[in-house]
């Protein structure tokens, strides 16, 4: 769509397929259901999509003027406002596209991963809204750190499975996922929640995505009159990120700048395993996982490395191949922004716009903050989704840190007699 | 020997599967020496990858075992080499630990390089569908290794045909859909893939879920050239590691183990011979 792409679903020398032989067949089915009803439109499919995601969804998705950060940064900011969405996120706009899709494939089971709980709740949504069984895989650390989310997975009727190899996030469900896959292969679709694994999915969730950058492109022009000079949006498997700059790629005077998790350091620690950051197309290398070769933390041996950042949603060692290739293209300009100044970003987003966004989205923020001359004149900036989820997390983060920008909140422990602390404190 | 040469005898061939390196790298030379006095004919030994997608539980703890108690590709190499076996290996592992060996010039070159120096016989790759395979199946070409293909109850028949194109040594017969494992039955869509791929002139040996001899004499009868154990296995070692067993004790059960899973196989052409 936004790509000169062939058929085989290769970006470059990225993409592919590389999974178990049991799940062959499978992947093939779906290539077939992804090329008839989504690009061909088949028996009215992507109509029947695009009137679900108005109705249930909420789209169109508002384009908004930031007052006061365009004020701040000098700047002409536009907000995109995919926290508005249903759910909260940007990821119904995938989510549902998938389900309805495993519905027109005579499939009877939905599955899927989830890191933040933003695909994982999406996902229930919509299966719970086109009645189809669902079962949630999530790591037990992510289990932790987004409390709400299950709660909200669970009261839509999805069962959440969790998982516990590992360190307990995204890299694991993503595992235990396939592994359910490769068990129920013939009766269930399993929803990846980004734009990674193997083909056809990279290219299916982008083109889910990507009405995000279309209607983006056509509410600049009105409200500004023109095209940016930049989208800026946080990057971890990266499909709020394709989704905002799949329309804008072929504009090349437009810059594309993925914001990674930079964690707490870029410098990675071999011996551990551990790499303190999610930024793998800003730092990481060439190889194998989840079904495509991409760019992923890894050590030298090709083992995948543990990634880390304060925002569960950007916690992942790979990225999709497209943004992998983009970005060796020259096209998408990878960077990065760390744990501190994302909670920065995030209280001020708050404060100043009435706008509470999620970890993730204030990544991008952060970079905003950090580097107002990189984005020109007029910047879009993809709010992909809202920070309800984040609160205990923030208030446990920003304890520990000195932030001017945040809020005091002691008022918790005087009301609350260190309720809210007092998970962090035994740890 | 050849993986050719073995499965040119009459008899069917007992192929067990451990991790190298598990719990240690020192057991796992002993363990797998005693897979050989059992009567194994080829092993497949796993070089640990970070992100086993197709394994279960049993495998998967193995992994990470292996993986805490230091294993790498290098040192895996360095195993093959001291192991004291005769018998053919097989190296089981995930493409990205093949394909970064190459280090900045990347692809399998190097790996298949490295592999043939210690003597390995050939691969099985569990995430490189046919389709993805020709660096790998060109690099085994050039050092003279065998490339083993996974065929699943699931695969189709044009899927077939470009796995039979590429295949050398032996064809993997998944027994059922799933992840590793053992099981209590043995499917019955082990014979139907198997009459599907039965004019192929290469040996098929089935593994996935077969846990006890009389499995094996099942799958044996069922027209397998050979018969692939994995997670029984690596339970004994997994067992052996939680109990503090001394490694003389868990090799003994291995040996046991794998005479039981040999014995059954031998078994399956006897019956089948009677029958006919």
């Amino acid at each position: 769509m936004s790509t000169d792409e062939p058929a085989d679903g290769s970006f470059g020398q990225y993409g592919g397929q590389y999974v178990p032989e049991v799940l062959m067949p499978a992947i093939e089915e779906l290539e077939d259901a992804y090329r008839r009803y989504v690009l061909d439109n088949e028996d009215g499919f992507m109509d029947e999509f695009r009137e679900r995601l108005a109705d249930f969804g909420g789209r169109p998705i508002p384009l908004q003027r930031a007052d006061r950060l365009s004020e701040r940064y000098d700047t002409e900011v536009y907000l995109k406002r995919e926290d508005l969405l249903h759910g909260g996120a940007h990821k119904l706009n995938n989510a549902l596209g998938q389900v309805l899709l495993a519905k027109y494939m005579g499939k009877e089971r939905i599955i899927a991963e989830t890191g933040a709980g933003q695909h994982g709740t999406a996902t229930a949504m919509a299966a719970a809204h086109l009645d189809m069984p669902c079962e949630i895989y999530m790591g037990e650390t992510d289990i932790a750190r987004q409390r709400p989310n299950v709660f909200r997975m669970r009261i839509n009727g999805a069962e959440v499975n969790p998982v516990t190899v590992g360190r307990g996030t995204l890299k694991e469900a993503i595992s235990e996922t396939m592994r359910d896959w490769a068990t129920n292969v013939e009766d269930t679709h399993y929803v990846i929640g980004s734009i990674v694994g193997p083909h056809p999915f990279p290219s299916m969730v982008r083109d889910f995505q990507s009405v995000i950058s279309e209607e983006a492109r056509e509410q600049i022009r009105e409200k500004a009159g023109r095209l940016p000079d930049s989208v800026v949006a946080c990057a971890g498997g990266g499909s709020n990120t394709m989704g905002a700059f799949a329309h804008f790629v072929s504009d090349t005077d437009v810059d594309l700048l993925a914001v990674e998790a930079g964690g707490s350091s870029l410098t990675v620690d071999e011996a551990e395993g551990v790499a303190p950051n999610s930024a793998s197309l800003s730092t990481g290398n060439e190889g194998v996982l989840h079904g495509a070769r991409t760019k992923l933390l890894q050590d030298s041996d090709g083992q995948i490395m543990e990634s880390h950042s304060v925002s569960a949603g950007l916690d992942y060692s790979g990225v999709g191949p497209e943004l992998a290739h983009l970005v060796d293209e020259g096209r998408v300009t990878p960077v990065n922004v760390g744990d501190d100044a994302a909670l920065e970003a995030f209280h001020r987003l708050s404060q100043d716009e009435g706008i509470i966004p999620a970890l993730e989205t204030a990544h991008a923020f952060g970079y905003l903050e950090e580097h107002p001359e990189e984005v020109g004149d007029l910047t879009i900036v993809n709010v992909s989704g809202r920070g309800d989820k984040d609160l205990e997390t923030v208030i446990e983060e920003t304890a520990k840190r000195d932030l001017d920008v945040a809020p005091d909140m002691s008022v918790f422990e005087q009301v609350g007699a260190g309720r809210l602390g007092s998970r962090g404190d035994r740890e | 020997m050849s993986l050719d040469a073995v499965f040119d005898s009459e008899e069917p061939a007992f192929v067990p599967y451990l991790a190298a390196g598990d719990p240690s790298y020192e057991a796992s030379l002993e363990y797998v020496e005693a897979l050989e006095r059992g009567g194994a004919d080829v092993i497949e030994l796993g070089l640990p990858f970070s992100e086993p997608i197709a394994e279960g539980s049993t495998i998967q703890s193995a992994i990470v075992r292996a993986l805490k108690a230091g294993m790498t590709p290098e040192r895996y190499f360095e195993f093959v080499e001291e192991v004291d076996v005769d018998v053919p290996i097989v190296c089981m592992t995930y493409y990205n630990l093949i394909f970064q060996y190459g280090g900045s010039e990347g692809g399998p070159r190097k790996f298949v390089e490295r592999a043939a120096d210690v003597g390995i016989e050939g691969f099985v790759v569990v995430d490189l569908p046919a389709e993805e395979a020709d660096p790998l199946r060109e690099a085994c070409d050039e050092f003279g290794l065998d490339l083993i293909f996974i065929v699943a109850p699931t695969t189709t028949d044009d899927r077939l045909e470009s796995m039979r194109e590429r295949v050398s040594g032996y064809v993997y017969v998944q027994a059922r859909t799933g992840v590793t494992g053992a099981r209590e039955d043995v499917s019955d869509q082990t014979a139907q893939t198997l009459d599907r791929i039965s004019d192929w002139d290469v040996p098929k040996a089935v593994g996935f879920g077969i846990k006890t001899g009389e499995h094996a004499e099942r799958i044996v009868r069922a027209g397998a050239d050979g018969v692939i154990v994995g997670s029984a296995l690596v339970d004994i070692v997994a067992e052996g590691h939680e109990g503090d067993e001394p490694v003389a004790e868990t090799a003994e059960k291995l040996e046991a183990k794998a005479r039981e899973l040999k014995t059954g196989a031998l078994r399956g052409v006897g019956a089948a011979v009677e029958s006919e």
